[in-house]
């Protein structure tokens, strides 16, 4: 699905990412996690085409193609989704119009036809309710006024919406009450299928609970420094970072 | 008062960007081949009587354009709009021009088939086609009116919508009644102008009681070179009346600035409701500010009676410089008057645009929202002023002046004025700026969205408060200008 190679990127002439390799297979779920500042949403964001951040080193294989040479909408096209760390407020536009014009243009990009209205109010209704969103909030303008979770929900919204070939999912358990990081794990898990993978980057043990990944990250200091099984996510939140980054740096 | 100007580190400074797509193309550009009457250039009393003989004017009319002339002369240009133009040469402008064949009333075959040819190219239904059953047009090039479409539809329910030429002659005592009452001659530079050299423009009548069953239009069109265009529009909604009345306008695109000076005059009487809705698209000039039309307009109504209603919506995109704040006149009690504008301005464009609602009746109520979106190196500044007389217990205000900002280099500027002489009175007034951010554009690519339809999203749902006031078309023609007279403003 995806393949990582070496990838090193900076923010105004600060690096950021040092050379970081992550290979991610069609049906699995990544979890990344690591100390703040380590570099999570600098990937996300590197990964998704943000013009802010520079690559200066390294490779990146997306289903086939060179994904640092793409447009940021073109990544999207490819079908590669980034729920937001912080969602942005989109005012006067609606939630319909916008998923509407996004479902098209990917349509578009892969010579499928437009989706009919009544396909998109079905899958609207149809997804709205796998993450409890209510129907005014699909009616109201992007993410405005929207609480922090309310926020969180309709980036999964849009997932399901979307339905991209890979998801790298920005801590899109935080700020979530306890009922709400079950539906969304539920969206999460209702998306993941054999065909498409997930990246989960998370700072919490307890949203691994609800959605299992197959392989655990510790992004630190622009840097994978080690990788395992789900049982190191419960080995980092009983021990910390401490003992895997001695040594580092 | 409150200025804000584009500077902020959020902003797409990419210089790249800016150049890459300056050029919006303005696509009504083009000129028609066509004969005309002209006069030569220049402004006298003398002119001013010849194109009262030619329009064969009741003498009163005659005089009433003297009087004016008379007027204009003692006056000066204004200058307090923060605007910036060269000094008008009036001596320089061609007062009157019309196609040389004149318009046949009754059938388009009289019509010259080029005009014909060009409001077919405007987009604009001059034939009374099915498609466009609900729209009655008039349509007005250069100095005269081309075609009226649905009168004898709308003669049966007592509508009267022509030519102010053809008002003039057919019903004189009620042209002569209104005309001048809600913008007198005296009023201001331009509308001084206005009534001495008017050359045409709608005359709407619709009797007590009557819903007017379409949309009435009036599409200038602004073809001769060096002429000015002065049209002039009265509206009056008898008793318990409603109308819609939308107004276009376009012009070619020429390296000169031409002088386009309006006055429009809205009476509502008892119970009665005018929507006046305008797309102005003149000629903005090119993208180093070379050409392009000044739009100084003066436009009034009067909420006459109890209970009436008037209803502006703008959507301004085009012209070099416009100077317009159509205002409501709030007499009868429990009278509401409404202003919705988007004011759009790229490259070089200047704005000085808002309203005036003046509360003299009891309980009269009062709504502003202004939408301003400067991009190039354009300016654009609201001036709004709201009076609340001392017998206006119980009125309210609402205004809202957001202004949105797309780059670096351009400027937007708000002017409110309150004058409160009536403490029974509650006005309210919010007013934000903003700039369509990196964050907004990254997040719609992020879905697949390009940069241009992401701008576009987001300035539309800027402007949506407004455009939803607008006629099912004619909002979905707006959206398309807007993107129009944005496309490559990211910068
Ligand atoms: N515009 C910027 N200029 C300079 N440094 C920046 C900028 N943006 C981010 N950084 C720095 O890059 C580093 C990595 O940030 P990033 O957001 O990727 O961390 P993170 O791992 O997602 O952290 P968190 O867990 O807190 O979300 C941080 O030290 C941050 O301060
Ligand atoms: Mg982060």
């Amino acid at each position: 699905m995806i393949s990582i190679k070496n990838l090193k990127a900076e923010i105004d002439n600060k690096e950021i990412l040092r050379g970081l390799d992550l290979q991610v297979n069609a049906g699995e779920v990544h979890a990344i996690m690591g100390p703040n500042g380590s570099g999570k949403s600098t990937l996300a964001n590197v990964l998704t085409g943000n013009e802010n951040y520079e690559v200066t080193g390294g490779e990146v294989t997306f289903n086939g193609k060179n994904l640092l040479n793409l447009a940021p909408e073109d990544r999207a096209r490819e079908r590669l989704f980034l729920g937001f760390q912080y969602p942005v407020e989109i005012p006067g536009v609606s939630n319909a119009i916008f998923l509407q014009t996004a479902i098209n243009e990917i349509r578009k990009y892969n010579n499928q036809e437009e989706i009919t209205p009544k396909e998109f109010l079905d899958r609207m209704k149809e997804k709205a309710k796998v993450v409890g969103m209510d129907s005014s909030l699909i009616s109201r303008s992007v993410n405005t006024g929207f609480s922090g979770g309310e926020k969180k929900k309709n980036e999964i919204f849009q997932l399901l919406m979307l339905n991209p070939k890979l998801a790298i999912l920005d801590e899109t358990d935080s700020g979530l009450d306890i009922d709400a990081l079950r539906i969304v794990s539920q969206g999460v898990n209702e998306f993941k299928n054999k065909d498409n993978a997930v990246i989960l980057v998370t700072h919490y043990q307890r949203l691994l609970d609800y959605i299992i990944p197959d392989f655990i990250h510790v992004l630190y200091n622009g840097k994978i420094i080690k990788s395992g099984g789900k049982e190191l996510a419960l080995e980092l939140e009983e021990k910390g970072y401490d003992w895997i980054t001695k040594g580092e740096k | 008062m409150e200025v804000a100007s584009g500077k902020s580190e959020k902003s797409l400074s990419d210089e790249k960007l800016i150049n890459e797509f300056t050029d919006s193309e303005y696509k009504w550009g083009f000129v028609t081949d066509i004969e005309s009457d002209d006069f030569a250039k220049g402004l006298s009393e003398d002119v001013v009587r010849k194109i009262s003989a030619i329009k064969k004017e009741p003498e009163w009319m005659t005089e009433y354009r003297v009087k004016a002339y008379k007027h204009w002369l003692t006056l000066k240009e204004p200058k307090w709009p923060n605007v910036k133009y060269p000094e008008i040469d009036f001596q320089d402008i061609r007062y009157y021009s019309a196609p040389k064949k004149q318009p046949q009333l009754e059938s388009l075959d009289e019509v010259d088939p080029e005009l014909l040819r060009t409001f077919e190219k405007l987009g604009i239904p001059i034939e009374e086609q099915k498609k466009f059953a609900n729209v009655a047009v008039d349509a007005v090039f250069d100095s005269v009116s081309v075609k009226t479409t649905f009168q004898a539809t709308l003669k049966e329910k007592g509508i009267i919508f022509s030519p102010l030429s053809e008002a003039l002659k057919e019903h004189p005592e009620l042209v002569k009644e209104y005309f001048g009452s809600v913008v007198p001659y005296t009023d201001n530079f331009y509308a001084s102008l206005n009534a001495a050299v008017f050359s045409e423009g709608s005359f709407v009548y619709i009797p007590k009681g009557v819903r007017c069953p379409m949309e009435l239009s009036t599409y200038f069109r602004i073809n001769a070179m060096d002429t000015g265009q002065f049209e002039r529009t009265l509206v009056i909604a008898d008793e318990g009346a409603y109308v819609s009345y939308l107004e276009g306008c376009t012009a070619p695109m020429r390296d000169n600035n031409q002088l386009h000076a309006a006055v429009v005059e809205l009476v509502a009487k008892k119970d009665a409701e005018i929507k006046y809705s305008t797309v102005q698209n003149w000629y903005p000039g090119d993208k180093d500010g070379k050409g392009g039309i000044y739009n100084f307009v003066t436009k009034r109504g009067v909420c006459d009676g109890d209970n009436s209603k008037i209803s502006w919506t703008q959507v301004e995109t085009g012209s070099a410089i416009t100077w317009k704040y159509p205002s409501t006149i709030l007499k009868g009690d429990n009278s509401v008057g409404e202003f919705y504008s988007v004011a759009v301005t790229n490259n070089f464009q200047q704005a000085d645009t808002g309203t005036k609602m003046i509360h003299l009746g009891k309980n009269t109520k009062s709504t502003i929202v202004s939408k301003g979106i400067s991009a190039g190196r354009s300016n654009n500044s609201y001036r709004g002023l709201v009076k609340i007389g001392k017998n206006a217990d119980g009125a309210r205000n609402y205004s809202q002046c957001d202004s949105m900002l797309m780059s670096d280099k351009c400027g937007a500027h708000t002017f409110p004025y309150l004058e409160i002489d009536n403490n029974n009175s509650t006005v309210e007034h919010e007013a934000t700026t903003s700039k369509v951010s990196e964050d907004q554009i990254f997040y719609l690519n992020q879905r697949g969205i390009s940069t241009e339809d992401a701008v576009n999203l987001i300035v539309n749902g800027f402007c949506k408060e407004v455009f939803k006031q607008l006629p099912m078309e004619f909002a979905v023609e707006a959206t398309k200008l807007l993107a129009l007279s944005l496309e490559g403003s990211v910068g």
